[in-house]
């Protein structure tokens, strides 16, 4: 069965930092289809990042990756620079976060963007200023003939975001992996964003993964979503079965992150739900349920042994021993 | 919730006769703008960063400011704090005219008006320990000899939720973003303010330590019965705050008004699209046509008339023409729109573009 165009089995990714392992990912298997959207939830320092870079090779040298990750069957870790560059760009690319910091400022855009084209395919310099002006157009770039010719500073955060785009989809990748791509830019301008992303994703036919700590982005944009807490994947669902009415959430992490976000239909100055405490000290190994020292319902067996992730019912996995019913925690 | 509620009320006709009580902080027509240099020091334009804002808050409640970047609302913030100075206009708090007060009166005057940013790793001396941190401001206000001083220190640290055997010899570089903001928010309330004006102070957190923080800012609100002037890009953050929201578009107030009715029955346009933005938790919820295409136009010459019409589903002639008064369309729900969502559309409606549309 390799229909998925991802499929990434047991990955594992720990730094080493000042003579201390840090787990960052711990054992993350998932799979993306061709034309779907997965979504990647988690707070900072969940792993979610640093999974995607280890599938794209993008993490420092000296990091100890283990487990599989297989494009359309294609093992890519463990490739040299040389050998994954065949595949970046042109299966999977990449936007970042913050678009001021990915550009180079003292490049005009549009040569950032025929750069790309022609570090992937052989053509000519005219004719990767026509594809450049087309990209951007696709993008939806508004003047696109005038912004090939300005400074990333020059653009707003959203123009700088879709020239962002415009590189990334320079060689029509199979997979597009958005790492907070929204995060830094207005609500209507992050409208304007993932509209366009969801517009070319039917367009070009293209895999998306969505990082993000924002579940309403999730539940607004993907088809799969993904939970992530201390560098494991602590539950996984469809989002129409995750945020649908029944309120199928189990893990009461998952519960956590939906609470949390302040709701327009909550009357003013109301108590939010909260969790204490922090995420779990990655260079330390707790014999037990990561979420558990943080969790209410937590009991002595989720102190003593790890819950495993196990599909408890089609298409939703989830680790707890003590599960929330109906989403909603006893 | 207070009856008075004024916002562009350059007349006067919105309302100054509901007073109920004296408001703590009453701001009239603030005019905030800076002068943009080319090379060679020649001047290139005026950015019209605050044009023409008022409004009141009234003792004990939280004014929510809602904008997108580039709105103008820090720089209103900082102008209410007098730092800089605003252009023009007044800036009334606690009976006394901010605007015209100078050197050690103005000091004086501020003490009860403090802030809390948004970074708090980069507003927080990384050097300093936490409690020369929380210190400062009453060592600057002269308050106390230091036994009583450190005593107050250990006092506010317990009242944000850290311990001061543990944290009060920590540096900041020790500390998570939602225990630096802890610190922050100690050392704004040192002084024992009336006022906290919050910029993005949780924007930078983790939803799971921002909802903590935001409790924190509930729970201080009713011990110490502070006012707050809550800004942030995120219309749903600050409507579970506030009692009061105000939306800001490109240097003016576009609405004011209370909450629920500022969310259920949004009267301007830009409201309606800033509601229409927040990704909902509703599965399957992505298409919605109503979201407004199109950036902000520049500050530094902002569209003639109503600032917004060139982004607005409703925009007429008459938008270009006329800028609009704010209006009390409900009792505290004002707008400043010609034709408010609460009317039928006009005939002939679309963007009318400015000039220059595009930065």
């Amino acid at each position: 069965m390799t229909d998925a165009l991802l499929q990434v089995d047991d990955l594992r990714v720990t730094f080493a930092v000042g003579g201390r392992e840090v787990r960052a990912v711990d054992g993350v298997s998932f799979t993306v289809d061709p034309g779907r959207t997965l979504a990647i939830i988690g707070e900072s320092g969940s792993g979610k990042t640093v999974c995607c870079r280890a599938i794209l090779g993008l993490l420092p040298t000296g990091t100890a990756i283990g487990g599989s990750a297989r494009l359309r069957g294609a093992e890519l870790l463990g490739l040299s620079d040389a050998e994954l560059r065949r595949y970046r760009g042109s299966d999977i690319a990449m936007v970042f976060q913050d678009p001021a910091r990915s550009l180079n400022p003292t490049m005009r855009v549009g040569l950032q963007i025929t750069e790309a084209i022609r570090t992937h395919r052989k053509v000519d310099r005219r004719e990767a200023h026509t594809q450049a002006i087309e990209l951007l157009r696709l993008v939806r770039m508004p003047a696109a003939e005038r912004r090939f010719d300005e400074y990333p500073h020059q653009l707003s955060g959203g123009m700088r975001q879709r020239v962002m785009i415009a590189i990334a989809l320079a060689c029509r990748p199979k997979l597009l992996v958005a790492d907070e791509a929204t995060t830094a830019l207005d609500v209507t301008t992050q409208a304007q964003i993932m509209e366009l992303l969801l517009d070319l994703q039917t367009e070009l036919d293209m895999a998306l993964i969505l990082i993000s700590h924002d579940m309403g982005l999730a539940a607004s944009y993907s088809d799969e979503v993904l939970v992530m807490y201390a560098g494991k994947i602590v539950e996984q669902a469809p989002a129409t079965r995750l945020f649908g009415a029944e309120g199928a959430v189990r893990m009461r992490y998952t519960r956590a992150l939906l609470d949390a976000i302040p709701h327009l239909e909550r009357p003013a100055h109301a108590e939010l739900p909260v969790v204490g405490g922090r995420p779990p000290d990655p260079t330390t190994r707790l014999p037990g349920c990561s979420f558990a020292p943080r969790c209410a319902s937590a009991a002595d067996d989720c102190l003593a042994k790890a819950p495993a992730l196990l599909e408890h019912a089609p298409g939703h996995r989830w680790a707890c021993w003590h599960p929330c019913e109906n989403g909603v925690a006893s | 919730m207070s009856g008075k509620h004024s916002m562009n009320d350059r007349s006067g006709q919105a309302g100054d006769q509901l007073v109920a009580g004296e408001p703590l902080l009453s701001a009239r027509d603030v005019v905030q703008e800076f002068v943009v240099r080319a090379r060679g020091g020649v001047r290139e334009g005026v950015v019209q960063a605050v044009s023409g804002v008022s409004f009141d808050v009234m003792p004990g409640e939280t004014l929510g400011i809602v904008g997108e970047t580039g709105s103008g609302k820090s720089t209103l913030a900082r102008a209410l704090l007098q730092a800089p100075r605003p252009k023009s206009g007044s800036v009334v708090f606690r009976g006394a005219d901010l605007t015209k007060l100078r050197g050690g009166k103005l000091l004086r005057a501020r003490r009860h008006m403090q802030f809390v940013f948004q970074d708090p790793f980069s507003s927080l001396d990384p050097k300093w320990k936490v409690r020369s941190i929380v210190e400062e401001p009453l060592i600057a206000y002269r308050t106390g000899g230091m036994k009583t001083r450190r005593e107050r220190v250990s006092e506010l640290l317990d009242l944000v939720g850290l311990d001061p055997v543990r944290y009060a010899k920590r540096h900041p570089r020790e500390l998570s973003g939602g225990q630096a903001q802890r610190v922050a928010i100690a050392r704004a309330l040192a002084l024992s303010p009336s006022l906290i004006i919050c910029d993005e102070a949780v924007s930078s957190l983790d939803v799971l330590i921002q909802a903590q923080v935001l409790n924190l800012f509930e729970k201080l609100r009713g011990e110490l019965g502070l006012s707050y002037l809550f800004i942030a890009h995120d219309l749903a953050l600050v409507k579970q705050v506030s009692d009061r929201v105000a939306v800001m578009y490109l240097g003016k107030l576009c609405e004011v008004g209370p909450g629920d009715a500022v969310y259920r029955e949004p009267l301007h346009p830009y409201t309606r699209a800033l509601l229409d933005s927040i990704p909902s938790t509703e599965p399957g919820d992505r298409r919605r046509s109503s979201t407004i295409k199109g950036e902000p136009p520049s500050p530094i010459n902002p569209p003639s008339g109503c600032r917004f019409r060139t982004r607005c589903p409703r925009a007429t002639e008459q938008c270009a023409l006329e800028e609009p008064m704010p209006r009390e369309l409900a009792p505290g729900h004002l707008v400043a729109c010609h034709f408010p969502l609460s009317q039928p559309a006009p005939a002939i409606t679309g963007a009318v573009p400015a000039k220059e549309t595009v930065l």
